[in-house]
């Protein structure tokens, strides 16, 4: 239970006052149909203390989706003052570029209805997923160095995808100044079996049908029309990320000790971003992500000859097509004007996804005219959206958006509230085909266990930060 | 006492650990570890009859730290990377010396295998966050929380 007082601003906005050790205010963004949801959980208290953390600039932000993490909330962005500033892997996660990708096709869900079992087992079998699992790709010392510097372009270049698919990747799917040397030698050998596996927990592979649009516009330029089938793939930087993260925590610790960096909550360690420690920590980092748009870019190529191969179709009829990869785990060098002046800053987005408006020179030059594509992944049973990002996410939230609906429930209470059900069959009614590897999973991975997907993209819409583009119904779903 | 308790933790799990002693109270933490990722309250005969106990491959590990709370995490990092990066699986530990800096410990285990060691649950990481370490009227307790 959180003691912190918070104020309403608006109808999308709640105020953390300054107070204490904060140096700077929080802001949440969520309205009054899920804002009491604050109260069950220590996600303002996080807010609180990221504020605390040197060289934060304007506010501690929490997206609608917000919810209690270790050291930042899930949900959470801050950005940082390059001198003054700090960067802390807290803020970024475990999971280096966890981040979703989605996949437009040709098809519509009569193309694919009457074989949707044989496709979703031929995907369930074949895409690595779950626990231990290990990819079809073995990588030497030298291609995997060349994977965490070069990231989705080097699975292009060896064949698993096409060029024009790094073009609608964030970042062309490669992040500059990644450096091997700086991953620990633990980080390089887990990394080696697990490029082209999904995971397991909350990460999945989904076919869904497109079942509104919001803004033509849009739509037509990403692509999208009612009725199109289209996959999304949620996952990211597997071992590899978590291992870079545990070891630069644990030296982070050590480093917030030495120059007196005072820590409301010790997973919050970092280090500033002058210092060399801060430094390795970006270039390890960005290793982390560029394996992990490798990854996403193997398993779309695999998904790609699967529907190829059950569906006895060519690929000119199929016609998958990258719509956008986006990473909701990072902490990136970014340009934004405060007051007037132009100044780059280290965003951190932890759960959160970047959201950045028409015009800007990151979005892929056919999107130019719309703004980036932004991709929400919901529960199993509600799908997902595409939103658009807007001018205003520059001005209040430094270009981010939500990224997911976010938890309610712990996985022991959904464990327990899925006692003596079958989520499965319920699924199953809705018309949702799922398989996944464990009858846990599918537990603590229940709808009721998020919040509702649609309440918490409409504080996002009304907010303006980023407007809604289309409503994606789950079809078919594959699990760890 | 109990050897650990959960509590709620909305995106991961949160766990209580007790011991009489410190080195009760390490090694309980490695028995919750364990417990959390693998289905193994069931087979918890199993694991240590003593046929399998004779097969068993012994590890002895010295972990560093500056004080305890940072000491435990240490120690559970590290038996959590046998497992997910090694494949090994810890199946009993045993503290022999335990310092508020250093803790040397043997454990005994074996090769991870898919059958003999369904996998419940994947623990990606041990956390700092709300991380304590306090001695109590009965003992010992420490309050963590597991990355899932």
């Amino acid at each position: 239970m959180s003691e912190l007082k918070l104020e309403r601003i608006d109808a999308n906005r709640l105020l953390l006052p300054q107070t204490g050790g904060m140096r700077v205010p929080g802001i949440i963004y969520t309205n009054d149909k899920i804002s009491a949801l604050l109260q069950s959980d220590e996600s303002t208290k996080q807010v609180a203390n990221v504020a605390h953390l040197p060289g934060i600039v304007n506010y501690s932000l929490a997206m609608p989706d917000v919810h209690w993490g270790y050291g930042f909330p899930i949900g959470g962005v801050a950005a940082f003052d390059l001198e003054e500033g700090i960067v802390s892997p807290g803020g970024v996660g475990y999971d280096i570029n966890c981040g979703c990708r989605l996949i437009a096709t040709k098809l519509s869900l009569g193309d694919i209805k009457s074989r949707i079992t044989d496709l979703t087992t031929a995907l369930y079998q074949h895409i690595p997923s779950g626990v231990g699992s290990t990819g079809s790709v073995k990588l030497s010392g030298k291609d995997q160095k060349k994977v965490l510097e070069e990231g989705s372009g080097w699975a292009v270049k060896n064949g698993f995808g096409l060029a024009e698919d790094l073009s609608t990747t964030e970042d062309g799917g490669a992040m500059k100044g990644a450096d091997p040397e700086k991953v620990s030698a633990r980080a390089l050998e887990r990394g080696k079996q697990q490029l082209g596996t999904l995971g397991s927990g909350n990460h999945f592979l989904e076919i869904e049908v497109v079942q509104e649009i919001f803004d033509e516009t849009a739509a037509a330029a990403f692509g999208l029309h009612k009725g199109q089938v289209v996959i999304m793939i949620h996952s990211g930087s597997r071992g590899l990320g978590y291992q870079i993260c545990d070891d630069y925590l644990a030296l982070m610790v050590k480093h917030s000790q030495e120059t007196g960096i005072v820590l409301p909550d010790r997973q919050l360690a970092c280090a500033y971003l002058s210092s060399p420690r801060g430094k390795d920590y970006l270039a390890a980092m960005a290793c982390g992500a560029n394996y992990a748009w490798a990854n996403r870019q193997l398993l779309m190529h695999h998904t790609r000859e699967i529907f190829e191969k059950s569906l006895r179709m060519a690929p000119r009829e199929l016609g998958m097509r990258l719509v956008y990869d986006v990473c909701h785990n990072i902490a990136k060098i970014e340009s934004f004007t405060l007051q007037g002046k132009t100044k780059n800053l280290c965003v951190h987005r932890k759960g959160a996804t970047r959201a950045f408006p028409a015009g800007h020179d990151s979005v892929p030059v056919r999107y130019r005219s719309v703004g980036q594509p932004v991709l929400i992944p919901g529960d199993m049973g509600t799908g997902s959206y595409v939103l658009v990002g807007q001018e205003k996410a520059m001005a209040e939230t430094f270009g981010s958006a939500c990224h997911g609906a976010g938890r309610v429930m712990s996985r022991t209470q959904a464990t327990k509230a899925a006692r003596g059900r079958s989520i499965a069959r319920e699924l199953s009614d809705k018309g949702i085909l799922v398989m996944a590897g464990s009858r846990g999973t599918l537990s603590e991975e229940m709808p009721e266990a998020y919040k509702n997907l649609n309440d918490v993209v409409q504080v996002m819409h009304e907010a303006g930060i980023a407007k809604k583009v289309a409503r994606l119904k789950a079809v078919a779903c594959i699990k760890g | 006492m109990p050897k650990y308790k959960l509590f709620n933790h909305t995106a991961d799990i949160g766990c209580e650990i007790f011991g009489k002693t410190r080195k009760e109270l390490f090694a309980n933490g490695v028995t919750a570890l364990f417990d959390l990722i693998l289905d193994r309250k069931s087979q918890q005969g199993t694991f240590l009859a003593a046929a399998v106990w004779t097969t068993l491959e012994e590890k002895s590990i010295t972990i560093n730290g500056n004080g305890l709370e940072d000491l435990l995490i240490n120690f559970l990092r590290e038996v959590l990377y046998l497992f997910n990066g090694k494949k090994w699986v810890a199946i009993d530990c045993r503290p022999l010396e335990i310092t508020r800096k250093r803790i040397v410990a043997q454990l005994h285990g074996e090769p991870y295998n898919l059958k003999k060691h369904p996998v419940t649950m994947v623990i990606k990481a041990v956390t700092y966050h709300g991380l304590s370490v306090k001695k109590t009227a009965h003992g010992w307790k420490a309050r963590v929380i597991f990355d899932v």
